[in-house]
This record gives structure tokens, sequence and C-alpha cells, in this order.
């Protein structure tokens, strides 16, 4: 086994890889891809010291490592267990694996309110994806669920503290990528809750990226509240010259018409901010909150999702749509029309624009 | 040429018997079969005076529910819409305000709501999605009519109405459904 290179061999369900050592099992399987990588719901690998809270990412290590190839006697957290020599890992060949990631879903679920009919972040919840995938249909829980009176966090976030799965991903953004730190998680155990200390308002220039790092709804974009549903929404990459220092300035815009109404991150195959150049493209609030022209923004192309996202449905997949062929065809001769849409229709009215409402819409902005 | 079934019968060719010839026989009998239906059950009712009982499973119009106290059921969540496989529903969604609990259940509410019925299948796969049994197809025929425009159904044309201050009409608009409630 003494060779030129020090890279280690594991074996995830039946794939072997080479990797580095200090390499974590979930890092391995993720190098491998697919159905094999572990679900993860609290480890983010752009931030430091995140992972081992959520436990959905245990998988079962049938051989410890070549020279100890006891098997672990329990199920261990993928995200913060390195990897060993001739390690053999099993997540979805494991027969326990399932059955306890299904009671981890069960115990995430506990308190979660399940208001994805309300909630912002349905179709591209890690939650949602994760009890579709792991859960099961029902819950065991018989009392009522924990709930918070609704805190203010300032004019771009909206917290949701009843959706909240304790992850931290939110703290540790704040912690490493701001430079002040201006909340947090209060109290314990059950009553453990994210908040600004006394109810400070969070206007940190990076603030935003806490919505991106969130895998639930509990933190939202406020100037997107209720505006659409993502799946409505089409997705497209985009870049502009942010003179913010530290933005990288490109985003996903996420478009109904022309109309700007979102501005994330660019997530990579696991829901997590892209990286460019080796430094996470992580986002400033002038970006994210304050430019919803089209005009601000370099539209390079239709962002790709996965055909089995929900926000792929019903889209075209190229920026330009397809021409008109009445006119060419009848000889320059303009298509009669029976009916225009928006002297009936009250939908999608040309003249209110959503997107430039930085706050979720009322009745009042409706009756123009 | 093969004939293309085996139920394939040639025309007769043959000249006519005397008592075909006849025609007499042949009108009586045939009068016989006709006047024998006067003594038959009428298979066909009297449509605008009498009106048959619509299956338990007739798809219908949609109607857009409130609960016990009148307040509308739907959040906006467009589950329906991303069901509806004629892509016929529209809608854009709100947030309540403090004062308006009593119109909307929920924090989210649809501030505008459309079906194109040109559109629309009747597939019933819109009341299937709904989480928050908002959307229904009830026991009423979308009504013909002369203009397009006139099959943009908004939200003021779908709603069930108020049952506090319209009882008996909600009660009607509810239909099968509220047998189906009690039951259950």
């Amino acid at each position: 086994m003494e060779t030129v290179s020090n890279k280690i061999k594991v074996t995830i369900d039946n794939i072997t890889v080479e990797v580095d050592p200090g390499t974590t099992i979930l890092q391995a399987a993720r190098m491998i891809g697919g159905d094999v990588t572990p679900p993860a719901m609290c480890y983010y690998s752009k931030l430091q010291g995140s992972g081992g809270k959520c436990r959905t990412c245990l998988v079962e290590v049938a051989a410890g490592s070549a020279a100890d190839p006891r098997p672990m006697p329990k199920l261990v957290a993928s995200c913060r267990t390195g990897v060993m020599d001739g390690m053999v890992v099993k997540n979805i060949t494991s027969e326990k694996v399932p059955d306890a990631r299904a009671g981890v879903v069960e115990f995430l679920l506990l308190n979660h309110p399940l208001d994805c009919p309300i909630c912002d972040q349905a179709g591209e919840c890690h939650l949602q994806d994760l009890g579709y995938d792991h859960g099961k249909a029902g819950t065991r829980y018989e009392f009522s669920r924990r709930t918070f009176k609704r805190i203010d966090i300032g004019p771009y976030i909206q917290l949701h503290m009843n959706r909240c799965i304790l992850c931290y991903r939110c703290t540790y953004v704040a912690d490493q990528i701001t430079d002040s730190r201006s909340h947090g998680v209060i109290d314990r155990g059950d009553h453990a809750q994210i908040s600004t200390y006394i109810t400070k308002a969070i206007d940190n220039d990076f603030s935003g990226n806490m919505i991106d790092v969130c895998p639930v709804g509990a933190l939202t974009d406020k100037t997107f509240r209720f505006k659409n549903r993502v799946w409505f929404t089409k997705p497209v990459d985009a870049h502009r010259n942010c003179t913010t220092p530290g933005c990288c300035g490109k985003a996903t815009l996420w478009l109904r018409g022309d109309e700007v109404f979102r501005v994330t991150a660019r997530k990579d195959e696991w829901g997590e901010v892209q990286s460019f150049d080796g430094k996470t493209g992580w986002i400033c609030n002038t970006c994210r909150f304050e430019s919803k022209q089209t005009s601000q923004w370099t539209i390079e192309g239709v962002t790709t999702i996965s055909r089995h996202s929900v926000i792929g449905l019903n889209k075209y997949q190229t920026l330009n749509m397809p021409q008109e062929t009445v006119k060419k065809v009848m000889h320059g001769v303009e298509p009669k029309l029976l009916m225009d849409i928006h002297s009936v229709s009250g939908v999608n009215n040309p003249d209110i624009h959503l997107s430039e409402i930085d706050r979720p819409a009322h009745s009042s902005d409706f009756k123009k | 040429m093969k004939a293309l079934t085996n139920k394939v019968k040639p025309v007769n060719r043959a000249p006519m018997s005397f008592m075909e010839k006849l025609y007499l026989p042949a009108i009586v009998h045939g009068m016989a079969i006709t006047f024998s239906h006067i003594f038959k059950k009428k298979p066909t009712i009297n449509y605008p005076e009498k009106k048959r009982p619509f299956s338990p499973v007739f798809r219908g119009l949609q109607i857009l529910n409130r609960d016990e106290e009148g307040r509308e059921n739907c959040t906006a969540c467009g589950l329906c819409a991303v069901a509806c496989p004629a892509e016929a529903i529209t809608m854009e969604a709100a947030e309540r305000e403090s004062g308006e609990e009593h119109l909307y259940k929920e924090e989210k509410y649809a501030a505008k709501y459309e079906i194109n019925m040109l559109r629309c299948i009747f597939c019933g796969l819109c009341e299937e999605a709904c989480p928050k049994d908002a959307i229904y197809l009830s026991e009423t025929f979308t009504p013909a009519d002369y203009q397009r425009k006139q099959f943009i159904y908004n939200k003021q044309d779908l709603l069930i109405p108020h049952p506090k201050e319209n009882p008996e009409a909600y009660q009607e608009a509810l239909g099968n459904r509220a047998n189906k409630t009690m039951v259950n």
C-alpha cells in the first residue's frame, strides 16, 4: 500500500474513491455524487465548523479502516467523521440508515409548522426534499407544537422562528462573513431560538446570505415575500459590477416576465452557494435587495435546474422566446387577436409592478 | 379485396318477392313498432323543467371555498396552478393586514385568482392538489356565452356565497358536498 501519493481509499456503497487524508465521509460521498451522497441539513461546506447538529447525514461504517476492520458500533454523522484508509461505508445499501434517517426527519418535523402552502421556501426547501425522500408520512407526536412570537429583524429579512430547525448555519454566516455578529441562538433546549439580541435589526452588508444558507423557510427574503411561488419564477444567471468589497456580483435572478422578483446567490448541486476561483460567491445586500431592475444586470443565460425539481416546470430552457410565425407566413399581416387577455384579466396587470414594492403586496396594491 | 372485419354482410341483390312488392305488410310492421313506443317508459326528460341528478363524481364549475366563519380558505400556494395540465389557473398573492382577519383564513391570501374556462378541461386535479380544501369542482355547468371575455372567471365569480350572510345560497353551492362532510 506504500505508494507515492498519500491518497487514501474509501468505499461508499461499493464505490471506491481515493481522497486526501482529512476528508470527511460526506465530502468523499459528494465526490462520487448521486444517490450515494447523504443528505445534509446543517453541514455547509463553505462555512467552517458547521455540521454535526441535525444527524440527517448518518451512515453506517461497516469497516473502520484497513488496519482495524471492525465496524463502528453506532451510525456516525458523515459530515463530522474523517475517512480512514480502507474504510467501508454503507449509506443507501445499509439496512439501518433509512430507518434512522426517518426517525431524524420525524424529530426535525416535531415542531415544524408544515405551513408549506404559505412558506416562500416551498419548492426549494431542503426539509421538504428530506421529508419526501427519507421521511414517513405520519408523526407520533401528540402535543401542541412549539411556537414563538414573531420578531422583526429588519427591513430585508423575515424571520419565522417556528420553522427553524436550529442548524446554526446563519450564525456561522454572521460570524464568518459579516464583520459584526448581530444575531445568534439564545436560550437552551426546546426554547432555543435564533434572534437578534434585544430586537436589534440586522443591517450588515452581507446579512442577506443568511437567507441562502437557511435550509428551511426560517429566514426568507422580505422583498420577495408572498410575491410569487419560486416555481412560477424563471431563474437566470446574471452578473453586475458590484463595488462592495467581498461581493462577487454573480447571482441568480428570479424573473417573472421582465421583472426581477428575487435575487439569490448561485447555488451548486448540493444547494450551497457556488465558488468562483476558489472563493465562495457570497453577494451583498445591494445586489440582493436593491438591484431589482434587469437593466442593472448582465444576463448570461438560463440557470440549469435539475429536471426533478418543480422549479424547472413549464419554462423555456432558452432566453430567446420562439418568434411569431403568423406575420412571416401571411406576408406581413398581423394575426387578428380575438381577445387581449389584459383587458379582462386582473392577474399580471402590466400597470402593477410587484418587483418595485420592497415589502409583501397588500390589498391596496391591487386597487389600481 | 379482403374484408377488414368478419362482420361484413354482402348486399342481397336478389329480385323482390310478391309479398315484398306489395309494401303494405312492411309498412304495417314498421308502424306497429312505432306505436308500441307510446306504451313504453320514456328514456328522455323535459329538460328545463326537470333536471337529472348529477353523478356524485361529476366535475363541474370550480368553487373557491370559505370556512364556517366565511373566511377564504385559499392561501395562494399555487399548487392548483402547477397541477393544472391546461394552465388555466393564475393567481397573485398578498399579505393579510391587521383588520382583514375576518376575510382571509391565513396570513397569505389570493389577491387575484382567475380560471380561464376556455382552457379548463375539468379534470379536477386542482381539487386534488389543494392542501387547504379551498377549491372544488361543483355540480354546475359552466354557462355558455357568446363572448370569450365572459369565460375568464375571477375570484368574485368563483367564491362560494358567504355562509353567514347568505346561508341558503351557501348550502346550495355546497350541493352534494354538504352530505359528504356530514358522513365523515
